[in-house]
């Protein structure tokens, strides 16, 4: 991973391939995530959105034991782990974080299992490492059709369900009163939840897809109160993030003397933590002022 | 498999196991399972830090397990909780890959930090590991009752003069501390399984809270040691029995419990919701 870049480095920013794909996929990527992140955020399932990055990877790793793809173990497991929240009940407020949390423990100890058995087979653990931490730099050419594609259904999802998936997110008991769908709504959120973070983590590694989902989503939904504006808020920080993230970590490599550049998930995250911070300021300043003039 | 090195791995894991069903049950309590599994993951970025500036792995996971700690307390003040955590988690997951990358020699300890040496633990692992285990179980020994009633009541609690907020920072401490000490010895993901499956089950045999307590206790204990002598005899990992063990466990507390429900529909005690009103009482008696 250290030295991704030195088949590039003599070439420019703009002139290598390997920026051209990350650009293109870290965009589409962080869109998709940011635009669903907004409903992730509100319906308070962000374990939901880091857990199937493990659970997926679960799945990866028993597709490599059978000789898959990654992709289709990554995409089987999580729609498995979407039913099976589901079943033990994520839709309740106070039992969400535990409906996740025993279906991340099983699939953790079932990854546990396939690594053990893919190391005495294929003698190696690195397909974990690598779904943990990816590199954007590393992705082939080739996969951006089928991001695109995986991409297109999660939007198209999202602009079908959007308006009633919002109600039964603000409030399930209208929704319900209104005869809105509010469980198979949610069970198809969590399913576009679970491509999406397929999608992000085959491409940008799980640590970048919760960073995406999540981040700049509740950053903008701390800066303004309407879904529409936060979706769209959501998914343009997101982008810069992404973009910001791949130009600091190109850079990197000429900062030191000894040429090992810094990845860019560790770049992203730390812009969307910065961002998320700043978005508290105006809040912040709210609170100082009203306790001086109470005060 | 009672002899040699594997005596090491019976003490050590009733040790983590015990920690795991007393610190694990008030995780479940408090629905902050989330907290449970982004405190130990992200400590993770602390050990790979030691390694990079050369001292020991347990001090780096001390660290970054306390930062986790506060930031997510400190910001789930104001912010959504949940979305915190996972801002904190991808952090401290970012910095790890940051030292990572700048060490390139450690993905090897990566697998083992993740899923744990259970069986090759040596017997210089076992005192700091004890004494951990002594501080954090006495730590919720001395805050049991406030950490019971914010945790069940938090409004109740905040009249009675237990500042929410507190029994929050000192609640992710214990967690900090807990993670500390076992992600060394079976690693991240054996520790979360324990600290969810066995008491989200012990929870749905009964209602009452120190009767819960106990009960996460035995069953962390059991899952742990069928897990190892499992382990011993297939040679499986320890890990996969522990996560399993937790699910089959959690499935059949929610049978004992729907089974319970129907056959005294009356009784409020009999539900396994912790939302009911009148649950919430006999867990204050």
């Amino acid at each position: 991973m250290s030295h991704f870049l030195s088949p590039l480095f003599q070439a420019g920013f703009f002139t290598s391939d390997a920026v051209h794909t990350a650009l293109i996929i870290g965009t589409t990527v962080a869109v998709v995530a940011g635009a669903l992140g907004v409903f992730t955020v509100m319906r308070g399932q962000s374990f939901a959105a880091e857990a199937f990055g493990d659970i997926g990877t679960t799945g990866g790793s028993g597709a490599f034991l059978v000789g898959v793809g990654p992709l289709p173990g990554f995409l089987i497991f999580s729609v498995l782990a979407a039913g099976a929240m589901e079943l033990v009940g994520i839709q309740r407020g106070r039992g969400r974080d535990l409906a996740t949390g025993i279906v991340l423990g099983a699939a953790l100890g079932l990854a546990a299992l396939f690594l053990y058995l893919g190391s005495t087979i294929h003698n190696t653990t690195g397909a974990a490492v690598t779904i943990l931490f990816g590199s954007i730099f590393t992705v082939p050419t080739s996969t951006i059709p089928l991001v695109a594609v995986l991409a297109g259904i999660v939007v198209a999802i999202l602009l079908v369900i959007h308006r009633p998936l919002l109600l039964s997110t603000i409030s399930p008991e209208i929704a319900t009163a209104r005869g809105v769908p509010v469980r198979l709504l949610g069970t198809t959120y969590l399913l576009a939840l679970a491509t999406t973070v397929a999608l992000c983590a085959l491409t940008i590694g799980s640590i970048l897809s919760t960073a995406l989902l999540i981040g700049p989503a509740a950053a903008a939904l701390r800066t303004t109160r309407r879904p529409g504006r936060a979706v769209l808020l959501s998914a343009l920080l997101g982008v810069a993030a992404v973009w910001l993230g791949i130009v600091l970590a190109y850079d990197s490599y000429w900062w030191s003397a000894k040429h090992t550049s810094w990845p860019v998930s560790f770049f992203v995250v730390a812009i969307v933590f910065g961002v998320y911070l700043l978005s508290g300021v105006p809040a912040w300043r709210e609170r100082r002022r009203t306790n001086r003039t109470t005060g | 498999m009672f002899s040699g090195f594997m005596v090491n791995a019976w003490i050590v894991a009733s040790i983590v196991a015990v920690v795991a069903g007393v610190v694990g049950f008030f995780v479940v309590l408090r629905g902050s399972a989330f907290v449970a599994h982004a405190i130990p993951n992200g400590a993770f970025a602390g050990a790979a830090g030691a390694v990079l500036i050369g001292t020991d792995a347990i001090v780096g996971l001390g660290v970054f397990s306390l930062l986790g700690a506060l930031t997510i307390g400190l910001l789930g003040r104001r912010g959504r909780h949940d979305a915190v955590t996972a801002l904190a988690l991808v952090t401290m997951l970012g910095i790890g890959a940051l030292f990572l990358s700048l060490s390139s020699e450690y993905e090897p300890a990566v697998y083992s930090l993740l899923f744990g040496e259970v069986l090759g633990i040596s017997p210089s692992e076992l005192a700091p590991t004890a004494v951990l285990a002594v501080v954090c179980v006495l730590t919720v020994a001395l805050v049991y009752r406030p950490l019971m009633l914010s945790s069940v009541l938090a409004e109740v609690g905040e009249a009675r003069g237990i500042p929410r907020f507190g029994i929050e920072i000192i609640f992710l401490l214990i967690v900090a501390l807990a993670t500390t000490m076992t992600v060394p010895v079976v690693g991240t993901l054996l520790i979360f399984s324990l600290m969810i499956g066995a008491p989200a089950a012990a929870r749905s045999f009964t209602d009452r809270p120190e009767r819960a307590l106990l009960l996460s206790v035995a069953l962390a204990l059991a899952t742990v040691w069928a897990a190892i002598a499992l382990s011993y005899s297939t040679n499986y990992p320890v890990g996969f029995f522990v996560g399993t063990a937790g699910a089959v466990l959690y499935a059949i507390g929610r049978l004992w419990a729907a089974v319970g429900r129907r056959r005294r529909p009356a009784t409020p005690n009999a539900a396994p919701d912790t939302t009911h009103p009148p649950e919430r009482h006999t867990i204050l008696t």
